[in-house]
């Protein structure tokens, strides 16, 4: 189901289409047609939390195990709220709680949460293939949460809906991302989407943090932050793991900042009405200045509101197709 | 399976007429037109609430609220998501609160509908009293729930479709049983 070259970009759910996925692992193998049927159901979704009642009984009786493996509190928490407002129960299981610190394999950790029967599995994990593997073992249905430096689905698809709520489409804008694109499973994820929508997807960052192999993905590759914020409509900032700065991918904060972080004067080089996200945590001062995040360009906290509708849309499209298969 | 049209049960001028009785009973039993709220569920009872509320503009004068629901969220069995994969937002105009509503269908039929569009009705607020309006009524029922206004009692057998037809929606107004293909 992956989409052929020259599929009209649209995502046009008019035409008769199935949802059979049981798992949403990437971005890259997504159609068209399924990233539009994310999205569609995400806006309906993000009424419900505008509601008195903040809950649907649609997966009543529904397990959800969120298996983190690594530190996350905002993606694992905004799983857990979409879980709970569609009526679905939520366990937590992360790695710091776990026996994976006792010497556990993450064969023996995923048979034995098989044997508890959930009907899915969030997973987080520092290698890429993780959630593949765990799709391919288990029945239940399984999310990648975000594997290594491979994708995070959810938040690309999540950036893409509040890109459409801001700018009412994604196809022709230029969109701008910025910082270590090397090792980040978020620009991964949202170069796959952005480019298959239609949008024209630049990349800055330290070449220490560039792959040249960018370019095959169909991406521009700017070595100087400016080049990649000239007229650009969308501001992708991403996080800097302040945890690689030990290795020597750049000197240090003040000269990454200097460089490349993106303050009022080099936002001002985009479009007037340009938009600003990040997937959070902010560094504030390193990537992003506070006055840009705080300021009337950032979409930041709206990204936070539209993650807990996709992933509440993506727990409902991946529900249905395991109705259908059993 | 295939399905072949058996029989045209009600034409335009007969839908019309069946509208029309059922928006006076509407008028005759709830009183207050500016407390009363006409609900179309998603998608065929969204033009029968259409098209009561203008009946009711006709002899009235005024025209009640009209909202709509989408009832997936609130179904009992998820395997309609994987074939219909769209959820549509419910609108109301106004709070239902303190409201009475009538919920409009085109069919009522094993009443689980009905009961899905009732929780998620009590989710957005309580209204002072809800009641049914159905163009079809053909028996069958699995719950107990019964229409308030009925256009007309179908006796039909459990193969049977009742297929309505509205011109809003499908572009010409019918209502037609349909039925299995015989085995060639």
């Amino acid at each position: 189901m992956s989409a052929a070259a020259g599929t009209p970009v649209s995502g046009d759910l008019s035409i008769p289409f199935r949802w059979r996925r049981k798992d949403l692992l990437g971005i890259a193998e997504l159609s068209v047609q399924e990233i539009g049927a994310v999205l569609a159901a995400a806006e309906s979704f993000a009424e419900v939390a505008l509601r008195p009642v903040k809950k649907v009984p649609t997966l009543r009786g529904k397990t959800v195990v969120n298996l983190f493996f690594e530190p996350s509190t905002r993606t694992r928490v905004s799983f857990e709220i979409a879980a709970q407002r569609l009526s679905a129960d939520v366990v937590n299981f992360s790695v710091a709680s776990s026996s994976q610190s006792k010497g556990e394999t993450l064969r023996d950790t995923t048979r034995n949460i098989a044997s508890m029967f959930p009907d899915f599995v969030v997973v987080r994990h520092a290698h890429h293939g993780v959630p593949a593997m765990l799709a391919r073992e288990l029945d239940c249905g399984v999310i990648n949460a975000g594997d290594g430096s491979h994708e995070h689905p959810t938040q690309a698809l999540l950036d893409a809906m509040t890109i459409r709520h801001r700018k009412g489409r994604i196809e022709g804008l230029t969109v701008a991302m910025v910082g270590d694109i090397a090792h980040s499973r978020v620009a991964r994820s949202n170069i796959h989407l952005l480019t298959r929508l239609g949008a024209r997807v630049r990349v800055a960052g330290p070449r220490t943090m560039l792959p040249r192999e960018m370019a095959a993905l169909g991406v521009e590759v700017c070595y100087r932050v400016e080049d990649a914020l000239d007229g650009a409509d969308v501001i992708m900032m991403l996080r800097l793991q302040l945890e690689r700065q030990r290795s020597v991918l750049f000197p240090s904060l003040g000269e990454y900042a200097a460089l490349f972080g993106l303050d009022a004067k080099r936002l001002a080089l985009a479009r007037p009405d340009a938009i600003v996200l990040h997937p959070g945590p902010m560094n504030r001062g390193v990537e992003i200045a506070s006055e840009v995040a705080d300021g009337g360009h950032s979409a930041i906290l709206e990204q936070v509101g539209q993650g807990v509708a996709v992933r509440m849309a993506v727990l409902y499209l991946l529900a249905g197709a395991r109705e259908e298969r059993s | 399976m295939s399905l072949i049209a058996k029989a045209t049960i009600l034409d335009s001028d007969a839908m019309r007429r069946i509208v029309r009785r059922m928006a006076g009973e509407i008028l005759e039993s709830e009183r207050d037109l500016a407390e009363l709220m006409l609900i179309g569920i998603r998608t065929r009872g969204v033009p029968l609430a259409e098209q009561l509320a203008a009946e009711i503009l006709a002899q009235e004068g005024r025209a009640p609220a009209i909202g709509t629901l989408d009832i997936t969220l609130y179904r009992d069995d998820l395997s309609l998501v994987a074939p219909k994969p769209v959820v549509r937002e419910s609108h109301f105009p106004a709070p239902i609160e303190g409201r009475t509503l009538v919920l409009c269908d085109d069919v009522l039929y094993t009443g689980r509908t009905v009961r899905a569009a009732l929780d998620a009705l009590l989710d957005f607020g309580r209204p002072k009293a809800v009641r049914l309006a159905v163009l079809i009524d053909r028996g069958w029922r699995e719950l107990p729930i019964h229409a308030d206004y009925v256009g007309r009692k179908v006796p039909t057998s459990a193969s049977e479709v009742i297929k309505v037809s509205f011109e809003e929606s499908d572009g010409a107004a019918e209502v037609q049983i349909l039925d299995r293909k015989p085995d060639a």
